[in-house]
């Protein structure tokens, strides 16, 4: 079966006086895994809950394909969900779990047996098919309840957060290997999560949310290099906000030098907040510099300074390790703004409130 | 360094403490059930005219006069009763997890009514209910239901007010069922996998609620078998009121009887927690 796209058109949900979607449009190609991210509340989990069924959108439309599944009950849509954990059947084994779906289709006993053994050996659970969901591991129970959401070969796989309750070492091993078996599968996937890594690692394009819309959906590299707003820029990685003066002309005065505004910012001329990532920041060690070293960590390839500025404001600054081999916190420092153009926010712009690490 | 050196002998004389403890608690609580239990026993294998041991009284208790009918109505209500407590209280509970939670409160505060009210209040309402059936409703269906519903073979009418008395009991034990299980997340599995409602119900919400179900049914049948305040003021013979009856004129035959249908009360109670015990292996198949 070729893989199907899906197609979520002006999709609204409320509850009560809270809109957690508020006209959402997603569109997923086919054989991609797209993730959603975004704050807690932000509407993720809703949009996936609608495209599963388990809510019904208030306005809006559902297609899978060429098919408008808007109005059809969950368990007529063949999807496949992943939740957050203890979904798994604690009355029925591993190989018992993954064949459910099958067994309520009245697939017979011995196909059942043999895809439930085929498909725990694809997540690498070959030898577990007797064991009890109690018996296994936290990491071990969503191998089988991917391989359960696996088994009803699903036109849409859906993940909820599936790797939140993990260790983490567990958690990037399993991340991984989702991502292998969904595309190997070619299936199209929808994975909600609120960790950035998780969703910038394995998506082919990650969606930010916030307030119940996408802010901007694009490939992890996009997403982080030309974020579309101020709220991905701040969300997705880390920003410095650094004071700046916009100018008529569309460039933004920083740290003494004058940068061109990049498309997307949204601020009217005057005082305004610039948005850097600490690699596009600038440091040399000076003596006659307003700036000061306070915390040095090293992160192997490159090292992070903690740089209080001459106005008190703190930035963080990302050099190639060799570059900062000689730099200590005490030390007085330049620091500047690299080439390129920079986003700009407006002065009271609140920055995201809730950024996982 | 010092908090290296002291604290592997620190602490198991704090595990030593705690096992002290405890074996002291489970010295005490089996001393306080044990010996009233053991003095029940020895008061009824005494004999009392010869001296020594009898089992005498123990193998009387299926030939005393009005056991066995006591005992098979009281069994017969038990049964009846913990079929309509569950037919009441499994449907109330799945309706309110799946479709109305908000109504859970209702229900909570619904099924803890019976225990706030005070059987006796309860038998009186009852007992005024029973006197209409001859008198204002005569001829009247539920008029005659209401007769027909004091058979003293098979009084229906205690049924009736053993499933309100049941309900808090058989709600607290479905209630803990089902918060120990995830319901909602195990019952959007199962749709998201292609189950109907009545696959949901029966292939996972009901297994996985077996334990709780049985530990309803348990309390349920210990409540109705033990039951005295009701069946005595309305008159019908269960075997808590043929006891009472029964132990003015014969007291080591009445203890005997309690003792024994202790011993069977345990033995239900020791089926339900096997029962209850996950399972450890079973064939794939």
């Amino acid at each position: 079966m070729s893989a199907l796209g899906v197609r979520m058109l002006g999709i609204r949900r409320s509850f009560g006086a809270v809109h957690a979607l508020d006209g959402l449009d997603l569109v997923i190609e086919p054989g991609e895994l797209v993730a959603l991210l975004g704050p807690s509340g932000c509407g993720k989990t809703t949009a996936l809950r609608v495209l599963a069924g388990f809510e019904t959108a208030d306005a809006g439309t559902v297609r899978v394909g060429d098919r408008d599944i808007t109005g059809l009950a969950p368990n007529k849509r063949d999807m496949g969900m992943v939740f957050q954990a203890f979904s798994l059947f604690p009355n029925l084994t591993a190989a018992d779990n993954v064949a459910f779906g099958l067994r309520v289709r009245g697939v017979d006993g011995a196909a059942r047996r043999k895809r439930a053994a085929d498909l725990l050996e694809l997540v690498g659970l070959g030898q577990a098919g007797r064991r009890y969901p109690h018996q296994l591991s936290g990491g071990q129970q969503q191998r089988v309840a991917l391989a359960r959401a696996l088994a009803i070969e699903p036109r849409v796989l859906l993940l909820d957060e599936p790797l939140s309750a993990l260790d983490a070492q567990v958690r990037v091993q399993l991340r991984d290997e989702i991502r292998r078996i969904q595309q190997r599968l070619g299936i199209t996937t929808l994975f909600v999560t609120h960790d950035q890594g998780e969703a910038l690692s394995v998506a082919d394009r990650v969606g930010v949310m916030r307030a119940g819309s996408l802010e901007q959906l694009a490939d992890p590299d996009t997403l982080y290099h030309r974020p579309a707003t101020p709220f991905v820029g701040e969300f997705v990685g880390t920003m410095n906000r650094l004071p700046g003066v916009l100018g008529a002309d569309g460039m933004v005065r920083v740290l003494g030098a004058d940068r061109r505004v990049a498309e997307g910012s949204d601020a009217a001329p005057g005082d305004v907040v610039v948005l850097v990532r600490p690699e596009a920041m600038t440091l040399t060690a000076s003596d006659g510099g307003t700036a000061l070293v306070v915390v040095r960590t090293f992160h192997g390839a490159l090292t992070r300074l903690s740089v209080r500025l001459g106005d008190g404001d703190e930035a963080l600054v990302d050099l190639p390790s060799p570059a900062a081999a000689g730099i200590r916190p005490g030390d007085t420092v330049t620091v500047g703004v690299g080439e390129g153009s920079v986003l700009v926010a407006a002065a009271d712009a609140a920055a995201p409130a809730l950024r996982p690490v | 360094m010092t908090a290296v050196l002291t604290r592997p002998v620190e602490a198991p004389a704090v595990h030593r403490r705690k096992n002290a403890t405890s074996i002291v608690v489970l010295i005490v609580a089996g001393v306080y059930f044990l010996v009233p239990l053991a003095a029940a026993i020895w008061f009824t294998v005494q004999d009392k005219v010869h001296g020594g041991v009898t089992g005498e009284y123990y193998t009387s208790i299926p030939r005393a006069e009005g056991f066995a009918g006591a005992l098979r109505r009281s069994l017969s209500l038990a049964v009846l009763s913990v079929l309509g407590v569950l037919l009441v209280t499994v449907p109330a509970m799945l309706a309110v997890t799946l479709r109305l939670p908000r109504l859970r409160p209702l229900v909570e505060g619904l099924s803890l009514l019976p225990l706030v009210i005070p059987p006796i209040a309860l038998v009186a309402g009852v007992r005024d209910m029973l006197a209409l059936g001859p008198d204002q409703l005569a001829g009247t269906p539920f008029g005659d239901a209401l007769v027909s519903s004091q058979d003293p073979e098979l009084p229906i009418i205690l049924v009736v007010v053993y499933i309100v008395l049941a309900t808090p009991f058989a709600y607290r034990s479905l209630d803990a069922g089902i918060r120990a299980v995830d319901a909602r997340t195990l019952v959007d599995a199962a749709r998201g996998l292609g189950s109907s409602w009545f696959d949901v119900v029966w292939r996972v919400l009901l297994p996985n609620l077996r334990g709780a179900v049985l530990g309803a049914a348990f309390l349920t049948l210990g409540l109705v078998l033990g039951e005295y305040t009701i069946a005595g003021i309305l008159l019908f013979e269960t075997l808590p009121t043929w006891l009472v009856k029964i132990s003015g004129a014969n007291g080591q035959l009445s203890v005997s009887v309690s003792t024994a249908s202790l011993l069977f009360t345990w033995l239900l109670l020791l089926v339900v927690s096997l029962a209850d015990r996950r399972p450890t292996s079973r064939s794939e198949r």
